[in-house]
């Protein structure tokens, strides 16, 4: 307990910790530029917003080239090939999300700075938690995702629906932040140390107890509320149709990414014990979770009429692919296999490089969309094809990454994950990799139903014109769609990424 | 190795690679163009493969030939990894020649929506899958490109086919899908069970299919083979398709465009059959063994099954699509007897099945295109209203009945003759028994068949299209039809010129097969 307490003068790293404070500095610069700034220039804090994302790329790049892991505060932050790699992804992903949010932003009737101030937060938080090795740094980056967003969600002041979305986002949010602190505290008197490391060798050398795997499952379920697991979910559609898009956007890659962070932090350095022996604890729980998000994520999917909802429950589907890699950890540490755990873990990551960019890239053009029709319904997308070709085509990449068809990336997502299963084996393993399978094929008719009306019906009467998307909107779909074929054809860029991060 | 050696198969996948995007960087307006940068790009790919069966070294029919292994995701240790030998070469061939007999067939036919751009975008992106497919030597690689061909035929289905084709076309995606998605699990179940050190010293684990074939799934326990066998049994059947795993068929068929008929039938079903060959039987051969009476089973019912369905059809297209359930059926038959015979003739039914089928097609779609409708109630005297026609389908269903002299025969025939004696272990009852149903289904075949011709071609022309002025053959008609028509001829006067190709790397596989199982 105590070695909580000697923590010596802490070193600081300033090239390890330089994309924290650019973001930080790019915070305070969007601030002060909104009081200078009469509100009409207000488009602006967008410009200064993703410079200074863009700028906080130039440390990762450039740790990532020095090569060596860097450690701080007594191991409780660390700067590796993982944190950089997913420091990279949510800088990435935020980017987007900026790109996304421009025009729709400055168009409609928001407050504008303190938008892109909430959003660089939260992103500040996803950077922390790529570096966090320790319970409370783990705990403090995790509010510090969330905490932005519940306000984000509510964005539009004067919709009921969002507002909804915005307060059932943040009940559920206390509520599970709660479970899990009460969980981390057990984990700490149980073991005596907050860093994950103690932990991990404290699980390996005494093994689980019964008090701990108590521990263990309250924390699961927190992180089960924040990655909206089944029957953890039941937030997601509402706060994700009722916020507005491009804050959807985010929440369902960027602050869903930063919940399977924390959870592969948590799980992989601490939970899992130094030598597999602790998976015996969770990796039931976590089967059950993964089967449940995938089953019923696609079940729910399937009815849903709005995109906007039925990306919502694909996105709880998907998080269910994605648990199953951990799944595979589990299964296979309990089983004295530890080289699984590092490839599973990889997975992890491939896929949510790989998410991230097709479901950012499908809310690009669904924002690009509603600019014409001013709806979400999967209806407005009647004979896109023949009015917009090029947003059809896109759209389509998009669909059919999701569903996992190759030569788009989301198939070596899925195989990546298929894989980890399947090196685990065992009965559980083989019955939860067949579950996936026939989910993937399930997945599909909601993805195409979208497809179908794009391709297959006639355009709505009235304007048959090409939409026309604005140049930043174009950007960001353009570059998704680029990152979806190029990684579907040759997956060793993202594949290298994920396994030199473990 | 010379240059053309080293690019010739990726060329293959390459060009209508390029020619895609080519495509669909050209403005719409611009259909002249677009036309003929897809025919270019065709012939282009089908000048590729018959330079590679120029150069291909016959008398090393068993070795992979313009072997290429470059390094492609190498974190799940899988490379690109092309080559052929003597089972894939024909298959090769087939696809490329066919493709660009399509885009001909195609040139002043585009079904509604019109379109040309994305329709012959389509076409080529089917081909890379096709083409790649026949050349892959790496699981995963064989995977993609076997998947690859969904999404433009979904397309080509959903867009340009017929009223029932919303319908048709998921249909068409969704069991194909459920097929690979346990095919991948099998081939992933291959990579980590099966240990291939014994002929590749140092490794482990491998995606290579020549590997694989060469260990004959060394270290897994029978059942586990037989469980692996399984899953790409589905793969691969769905895809064929055998009974019961057909009813997409009839319906892709029936709303399909022409074109997607023609190489539905001529190229995609291939693809399930030469799974078979190239990877499940060669990688586990005792699964094989095992399974083998219940895939003739299958094959049996599916040749009784659609010669049964083809009586009840009243649409032309759709009796064509239940009589490809019937053939691809002896095709099945053949295939597991595991021997050599059999899978000889396996191939060459596959390539007279793609010639004479898509034929076939091809005359459903120009009468269709003519008359307005494929109901054989309301067609007939085709002989006399558009005789050139008329005898071209005369000639093309006596091919597909198994005339001797054109290339069905080749196909059948041998397909009945080597269940008469399957390979070693199998038991002999049980395949004369399907030898019997098979030469049985070959009447039946005869009876739809000719029934057919005497409904569509016989007669005089019914009342509403007495005074109708029906086109006979047309120029770009001609040009497509003629080659396939003269292949047909040659292919059944002399079959040499396939089993030439197959049979020393037939012979090798089987002997290997039979050893392993020994």
């Amino acid at each position: 307990m105590l070695a909580a307490i000697t923590n010596a003068t802490p070193v600081f790293d300033w090239h390890a910790l330089a994309p924290e404070i650019v973001l930080v500095a790019t915070i305070a610069v969007v601030l002060i530029a909104d009081l200078l700034f009469p509100d009409r220039d207000a488009w602006q804090s967008s410009r200064i917003a993703s410079i200074g994302v863009l700028a906080a790329l130039i440390p990762i790049a450039t740790l990532a080239a020095s090569g060596h892991d860097r450690s701080m505060f007594g191991g409780a932050y660390v700067v590796d090939h993982y944190a950089i790699a997913l420091q990279g992804f949510f800088l990435a992903a935020t980017y987007v999300t900026i790109l996304l949010s421009a025009d729709y932003i400055s168009e409609g009737d928001y407050y504008k700075s303190e938008f892109y101030v909430l959003l660089l937060t939260s992103a500040f938080g996803m950077v922390v938690m790529a570096s966090a090795r320790d319970l409370i740094t783990l705990f403090v980056a995790l509010e510090t995702i969330s905490i932005p967003t519940f306000i984000l969600a509510a964005f539009r002041k004067h919709d009921r629906v969002s507002n909804e979305a915005g307060v059932k986002y943040y009940l559920i949010g206390v509520l599970s932040s709660a479970l899990m602190l009460y969980g981390m505290s057990l984990i700490f008197g149980v073991t005596g140390s907050t860093k994950l490391v103690e932990i991990g060798s404290y699980v390996g050398t005494h093994g689980t107890t019964s008090l701990l795997t108590v521990a263990v499952f309250l924390s699961l379920i927190g992180f089960a509320f924040k990655i909206s697991a089944v029957p953890f979910h039941f937030w997601a559609p509402d706060t994700y149709e009722g916020a507005p898009t491009p804050v959807t956007a985010f929440l369902s890659v960027a602050s869903k990414a930063g919940g399977f962070v924390a959870l592969i932090n948590i799980v992989y350095f601490g939970f899992y014990g130094s030598n597999g022996r602790g998976a015996h604890a969770w990796w039931g729980a976590v089967w059950v979770l993964a089967a449940l998000s995938m089953t019923f994520g696609n079940l729910g999917a399937l009815r849903q009429t709005n995109i906007v909802r039925m990306l919502a429950y694909s996105s709880i589907a998907q998080g269910g692919f994605m648990l199953v890699p951990f799944v595979a950890a589990g299964i296979a540490g309990a089983e004295g296999k530890i080289g699984v755990a590092a490839e599973s873990m990889s997975a992890v990551v491939i896929y949510l490089l790989i998410y991230g960019a097709m479901n950012l890239g499908a809310f690009a053009v669904v924002i690009a969309v509603a600019r014409r029709t001013k709806s979400a319904e999967i209806s407005s997308y009647s004979g896109l094809f023949a009015t917009s070709p090029v947003l059809a085509v896109t759209m389509t990449l998009f669909m059919a990454s999701l569903a996992g068809i190759p030569p788009l990336a989301g198939w070596f997502a899925k195989f990546v994950m298929f894989r980890s299963i399947i090196d685990a084996g065992t009965g559980w393993g083989i019955a939860l990799a067949i579950i996936a399978a026939v989910n993937s094929v399930v997945a599909f008719f909601y993805y195409f139903a979208v497809v179908r009306r794009m391709w297959f019906a006639e355009p709505a009467e009235g304007d048959r014109t090409a939409i026309r998307v604005p140049p930043a909107l174009a950007g960001a779909i353009a570059m998704m769609g680029v990152v979806v074929v190029v990684i579907g054809i040759y997956p060793q860029l993202f594949a290298r990424i994920g396994e030199r991060a473990f | 190795m010379n240059w053309f050696d080293s690019w010739a198969l990726t060329l293959t996948v390459l060009i209508p690679a390029v020619g895609a995007v080519v495509l669909m960087l050209i403005p719409r307006a611009e259909e002249a163009l677009i036309k003929w940068v897809a025919l270019i790009a065709t012939l282009a790919t089908f000048a590729t493969t018959i330079g590679i069966a120029s150069r291909f070294k016959f008398s090393k029919g068993t070795l992979l030939q313009f072997d290429v292994n470059k390094h492609w995701i190498d974190v799940i240790n899988s490379h690109y990894h092309v080559g052929i030998d003597g089972i894939s070469l024909p298959m090769l061939v087939l696809s490329g020649f066919i493709t660009f007999l399509c885009v001909i067939y195609s040139w002043n036919h585009f079904p509604e929506p019109h379109n040309p751009k994305a329709f012959l975008a389509l076409i080529l992106i089917l081909e890379i899958g096709m083409n790649g497919t026949f050349i892959a030597q790496d699981l995963i690689l064989f995977f993609v490109f076997f998947e690859i061909v969904l999404l433009p035929m979904f397309f080509m289905i959903g867009v340009w086919g017929g009223p029932n084709r919303e319908y048709a076309s998921i249909k068409f995606f969704l069991f194909t899908l459920f097929g690979s998605a346990l095919m991948l699990l099998s081939f992933l179940a291959l990579y980590f069970k099966v240990d291939v050190s014994p002929h590749v010293p140092g490794i482990q684990h491998s995606f290579d299919m020549v590997a694989l074939s060469r260990v004959h799934g060394a270290g897994l326990v029978r059942s586990t083979q037989n469980l692996i066998f399984a899953g790409m049994f589905l793969g691969f059947a769905i895809k064929v398709p055998m009974f019961p795993f057909h009813t997409w068929l009839p319906d892709a068929h029936t709303e399909a465009p022409t074109v997607g008929s023609v190489l539905l039938a001529a190229i995609l079903l291939k693809l399930g059959a030469y799974g078979f060959i190239r990877i499940a039987l060669p990688m586990l051969p005792e699964a094989a063994h095992t399974w083998a009476p219940w895939i003739g089973g299958l094959a049996v019912i599916g040749i009784i099954y659609g010669a049964l369905g083809c009586l009840a059809q009243t649409d032309m297209k759709r009796l064509i699509a239940f009589s490809s359930v019937a053939h691809m059926g002896f095709v099945m038959l053949a295939i597991s007897t595991l021997t050599s015979f059999g899978i000889n003739a396996a191939i060459f039914g596959m390539v007279a099945h793609g010639l004479i089928t898509g034929m076939l097609f091809f005359i459903a779609g120009s009468m269709q295109h003519n008359y307005g409708t494929r109901q054989m109630s309301r067609l007939g005297g085709l002989l006399t209203s558009a005789p050139k026609m008329g005898w071209i389908l005369g000639f093309c269903v006596m091919a597909s009945l198994g005339l001797p002299g054109l290339a069905g025969f080749w196909g059948e025939f041998p397909a009945i003759l080597s269940s008469f004696s399957p390979a070693a272990g199998l038991s002999i009852p049980l395949f004369r028994f399907y030898m019997v149903v098979a030469a049985v289904g070959t009447v039946f075949a005869a009876g739809y068949l000719l029934w057919m011709l005497q409904k569509v071609a016989f007669g005089v022309p019914k009342p509403e299209f007495a005074d109708a002025h029906i086109h006979d053959v047309s120029s770009f008609e001609w040009a497509t039809w003629i080659p396939i028509l003269l292949l047909i001829v040659a292919l059944g006067v002399f079959p040499n010129i396939v089993f030439h190709v197959t049979d020393r790397a037939v012979t090798h596989m089987t002997n290997a097969i039979a050893s392993a199982i020994s």
